[in-house]
């Protein structure tokens, strides 16, 4: 049986919706396409169709991890399909979807807070603390243990209101 | 490294200039995240063997792109660069290399380093080169989150005890001299900074200084005197105890030429 012949367009988008599904290898409740490094998928010049990975954090082992799901997932619907990683523009937690954030705080993990624009601004003990939410019982009295937590995008935190300790994505 | 994750296909520096350039930035970032990652297992608590293994982590994805877009240009991959050079081919400069010492040696180098990587990345994102621009534009960020880091802990640990604010002052005497290179002109950065691809080193080192006095006064910590001015980083001349740590480094991948994970 033959397959009736698909549109560019229609062989994009179905690229587009098997890549999209690849989850995050670190934090498996995410796809791709939630944590806003699913840049783009299009022909490239030489009229192969290729798809446009953008990585999280420049040292995040994960990408490489994604890059080869996302090969193996597209590559049965068209083994000509490439993966091409951009740098620029820069990730930014900012482009983490609605849904992906009701997502993280179901895992138990707070969602970012929006990027710092400009430059940062160091200002030492005297910097107010940021209201991050426990995603496990909503308190907002909440402190920092660590800025670097268990994956590169992660800071650890505790609740002083349920005392558990949890994970915040953390805003870049 | 294992399997590099390739950039835009054709990334390559425009000429060999570009290229030794790129290579001298991976190599400060590859040897500082080696140097770091020493600490994993023997920091002072289990948060802090995170966070320098993640910083350790964040130079090492900086070292691999940097390493990987210079290498391009001749043929080298980024494994060829970090584990097939000798000693005196690495150009990274003497203060990512230096040995950890106690805890307050490695927070002053790290504020010492931070700082200056994060002034060097945010004038290059507007570098003419564009992968270069896009290399930093994406470090830059990471890297305000080390200087947050080293100076968090240089804040506790000079305005701490008597006996943390006297080894920290001690730390700072130790490393201070080895700063002086970073902000040192030459015939290549000369020729970046006529091709608008990065800046000259010396224009950095007033916004630097201003960020580390800040830190190290609040810390109460006094700024060495300028005195002596070890450098050659740049010309492959290393301490003494650069061999070793290549030795850690490189024994693996020389042993089994090839291997992978």
């Amino acid at each position: 049986m033959t397959r009736p012949a698909e549109t560019d367009l229609e062989r994009l988008a179905a690229l587009r919706l098997a890549a999209a599904a690849v989850p995050d290898p670190e934090i498996p409740v995410l796809t791709i396409e939630d944590l806003g490094i699913l840049r783009d998928v299009r022909f490239a010049a030489d009229g192969q169709p290729e798809v446009v990975l953008t990585p999280t954090y420049s040292g995040c082992p994960a990408t490489e991890a994604i890059r080869s799901d996302v090969l193996a997932r597209t590559g049965k619907l068209d083994p000509q399909a490439r993966v091409v990683v951009e740098l620029a523009p820069a990730w930014t937690t900012d482009w983490i979807t609605d849904d992906g954030r009701t997502k993280l705080r179901e895992y138990g993990i707070a969602p970012p807070r929006p990027t710092r624009t400009g430059p940062v601004p160091l200002q030492l003990g005297r910097r107010p603390e940021p209201v991050v939410q426990c995603p496990r019982c909503g308190s907002s009295d909440t402190e920092l243990v660590s800025q670097f937590g268990s994956t590169p995008c992660k800071s650890l935190r505790r609740c002083r209101g349920c005392a558990e300790p949890f994970d915040e994505f953390k805003p870049l | 490294m294992t399997s590099p994750v390739s950039e835009q296909p054709g990334a390559a520096p425009a000429n060999a200039d570009v290229a030794a350039y790129a290579i001298r930035l991976g190599d400060d970032a590859l040897i500082l995240s080696h140097r770091l990652s020493e600490w994993t297992a023997h920091a002072p608590q289990i948060e802090e063997d995170l966070a320098l293994a993640n910083i350790a982590l964040d130079l090492l994805g900086q070292a691999r792109t940097l390493l990987a877009y210079g290498g391009a240009f001749s043929g080298r991959s980024e494994d060829d660069l970090a584990y097939l050079r000798e000693e005196r081919q690495f150009t990274n400069l003497q203060l990512t290399e230096i040995e950890n010492g106690d805890f307050a040696v490695t927070m002053i180098r790290q504020l010492l380093f931070s700082c200056y990587q994060h002034e060097l990345y945010r004038d290059l994102e507007s570098s003419t080169d564009a992968q270069l621009a896009a290399i930093a534009a994406k470090a830059v960020k990471e890297v305000s989150y080390h200087v947050e880091h080293a100076s968090t802990w240089v804040l506790r640990l000079g305005d701490g005890t008597e006996l943390s604010h006297d080894r920290t002052q001690a730390a700072l005497d130790a490393v201070w001299p080895y700063s002086h290179e970073l902000f040192v002109d030459d015939e290549l950065v000369r020729r970046m900074a006529d091709s608008g691809v990065g800046p000259l080193p010396s224009v950095l080192r007033p916004a630097w200084l201003g960020a580390v006095q800040d830190v190290l006064t609040e810390a109460t910590l006094v700024l060495p005197d300028d005195d002596w001015q070890p450098s050659g980083g740049r010309n492959g001349l290393h301490t003494e105890g650069f061999g070793y740590l290549l030795a850690e480094m490189q024994h693996l991948h020389r042993s089994h030429p090839g291997a992978q994970w």
